[in-house]
């Protein structure tokens, strides 16, 4: 019983994630571009009076730095600190 | 005639045609093959490509393409009586819209998922794939203003659905939120998200809510029109986890368990069908059924519409080739039992033929309002469901679909207002507000300059917006003819249902252009030519593609 109900859980996870996941997934990379540029603000000459606690979200967010600053429309880094490519 | 025997030959002939019709199509025509990876695998990316179960992905797929248009239909059409809309659905079902979805899915996995209009653009032309744009930019304008058109007429004719039918707004609210904060699994709440909206019909015969018959100058109609595009440009707006996912979830479970109830209604009341099967007199002013009972009824018989979810999404997350047969033919199935159940509702959920012809006084004013009071009737001998419940419910299933397919639309539309934006350095048109405001101020206008504001003559628009779901369809079919006759397959399985679509919907343009002059409504007049140029503009590339494809073909063969 207990693994039917999984199973019934997972197809109507599957039925309800399907046709929104592109949407979706549009919206949490809005979501995700705004918080980079909050934590890169500092480096870019924006104030942040919460840039202590950013900081150490540098490291994590680094990855995705390089697709971030593209889908900005910026070929290069525009950080004069760091260079990406 | 018996409304049990009427279902179960329907119900036969669609296990026929998805037994042997379709097995045929997929091995000769379309020569599906399983070892060819579908692009669900090889541009599999978490997102937009997943490789998912079939039966899940038909779920999707079904209550995608499924809405209120298949209701609406064959509940104006058998207006001629139930034969012809019968025989067309089920027609219609087996030999177009089973091979046109099926078609779509299979020429989209074939060339990396793409959609049907980029396909346009690369098998047929660069004129062509913007033709593809402006057919569903008008379509998507019509199904917007004729469903808030229907909503509006509903709440006017059956009160007690106005609070359910808000209240599921709610209930889709509270699911998202729970959903997203996964405190409980998801059976459960489905479960209880159900029972809740169920609860809400229940209560909704007790509170009926009327709008003052005049406000502001506007009609209760009129009114109600107003607030439903103010709601969709909202709820459009809105990220969609918050209230379209949960809503569109919710109402797909809704349409499986209205459909088994009226499916299940019937083979307990067996009622017997009223309705003539052929109308010897229809009411003055109704258009001839040859050519406008094949543009009244679209979807559940034919929808272009289908295309766009077949090769959009669906065909991204196909698992197997052979999953398309399933998936797209069987979903077409689905639909066309759905236009089942609204003929029987409609033409067996009556005591008498005189009441039936009561409500069938013109041409499009019937329609929905006869299936929910016979769909009630029929469920109310069933299972002595009472008629104030089974009405209410029946109502808000067809407001719920027609709903939420307006909230997709009006959003849908805003992308491409926002694409002309873009490609036409208007800055100001690109805003998320100002583009959602320029589609709901079209549709609006629409809706109200076909008839709305009186609440009368509102679904005299229905066949126009039927001709412009069809000239989509031929044009799918069209990409998809191209690809059987590159692969050296016979094109008639496709090329035939095409080539009668095309003349059905020339033909019906043609009849309604002169009777919009004759009726001096300029409005549909100039929409109609609107139509009318692009389903021209269709015939032209068609012949022109087919000729060129033709022609070429068997030297294309030699370079392979």
């Amino acid at each position: 019983m207990k693994f039917s109900l999984k199973a019934i859980d997972d197809a109507l996870e599957q039925f309800y994630g399907a046709r929104w996941r592109r949407e979706l997934a549009r919206e949490q990379r809005e979501r995700e571009d705004l918080f980079m540029l909050m934590i890169y603000s500092e480096s870019l000459g924006i104030p942040n009076p919460v840039s202590w606690h950013t900081l150490e979200l540098r490291g994590v967010m680094l990855e995705e730095f390089h697709e971030w600053h593209r889908r900005q429309g910026l070929e290069k880094s525009p950080l004069d600190n760091f260079r990406c490519c | 005639m018996n409304a049990i025997a009427l279902m179960l030959i329907g119900l036969g002939a669609f296990a026929l045609g998805y037994l042997f019709y379709s097995r045929f199509i997929a091995a000769h025509i379309y020569a599906l093959d399983d070892s060819r990876p579908t692009p669900a695998h090889e541009l599999a990316d978490g997102v937009d490509y997943v490789a998912t179960n079939r039966f899940v992905l038909w779920g999707h797929h079904f209550t995608s393409v499924a809405g209120a248009a298949p209701i609406v239909g064959p509940a104006i059409a058998v207006i001629w009586g139930w034969l012809p809309a019968f025989i067309w659905v089920v027609v219609g079902t087996i030999f177009i819209a089973g091979v046109h979805d099926f078609g779509a899915i299979w020429a989209s996995i074939r060339n990396k998922a793409r959609s049907v209009g980029a396909l346009t653009g690369s098998l047929v032309g660069r004129r062509a794939q913007s033709l593809f744009m402006i057919v569903i930019f008008l379509l998507l304008l019509m199904v917007n203003a004729v469903f808030a058109v229907v909503i509006a007429g509903l709440f006017v004719s059956f009160p007690e659905s106005v609070i359910p039918a808000w209240s599921a707004i709610v209930v889709a609210l509270i699911l998202g939120q729970l959903i997203y904060r996964r405190l409980i699994g998801l059976t459960l709440l489905s479960i209880i998200g159900v029972a809740v909206l169920y609860l809400m019909i229940w209560v909704g015969q007790f509170v009926p809510v009327a709008l003052p018959d005049q406000a502001v100058g506007l009609g209760a109609n009129a009114q109600w029109i107003v607030i439903l595009f103010v709601y969709a440009a909202i709820a459009s707006l809105l990220p969609v986890w918050v209230l379209l996912q949960p809503r569109d979830y919710i109402n797909g479970l809704q349409l499986f368990i209205g459909l088994g109830l009226i499916f299940a209604a019937v083979l307990v009341a067996n009622p017997q069908v009223v309705a003539p099967a052929i109308n010897p007199n229809v009411p003055p002013g109704t258009p001839p059924l040859i050519p406008l009972l094949f543009v009244t009824i679209a979807c559940g018989a034919i929808s272009g519409f289908h295309g766009l979810v077949s090769s959009g999404t669906t065909s991204k997350q196909l698992d197997r080739e052979s999953d398309a047969r399933f998936v797209g033919y069987f979903g077409a199935v689905g639909e066309g039992s759905l236009a089942l159940a609204a003929i029987i509702a409609t033409t067996a959920g009556f005591a008498t033929l005189g009441e039936w012809e009561a409500l069938y006084t013109a041409f499009g004013s019937g329609g929905v309002n006869a299936f929910v009071e016979g769909g009630a009737t029929i469920m109310q001998s069933g299972y002595g469901l009472p008629m104030a419940v089974g009405t209410t419910l029946l109502a808000v299933m067809a407001v719920l679909f027609a709903a939420t397919t307006m909230d997709t639309g009006i959003r849908l539309q805003r992308y491409i207002i926002q694409e002309w934006g873009q490609i036409h350095d208007l800055d100001w048109l690109r805003g998320k507000a100002i583009s959602t405001l320029v589609a709901v101020g079209a549709c609006l206008a629409l809706a109200f300059g076909a008839g709305g504001l009186d609440g009368t003559g509102g679904l005299v628009i229905w066949p126009l917006f039927g001709t412009t779901n069809q000239l989509l369809a031929a044009l799918t079919l069209l990409v998809v003819t191209l690809m059987v006759v590159r692969l050296g397959k016979p094109p008639w399985f496709t090329l035939v249902p095409m080539i009668g679509l095309l003349i059905m919907t020339v033909a019906a343009l043609l009849m309604q252009l002169i009777q919009f002059y004759g009726d001096a409504d300029w409005f549909l007049l100039s929409l109609d030519i609107l139509v009318l140029i692009a389903a021209i503009a269709v015939v032209l590339e068609v012949a022109g593609a087919l000729t060129r494809s033709m022609r070429s073909h068997t030297s294309e063969d030699q370079a392979q």
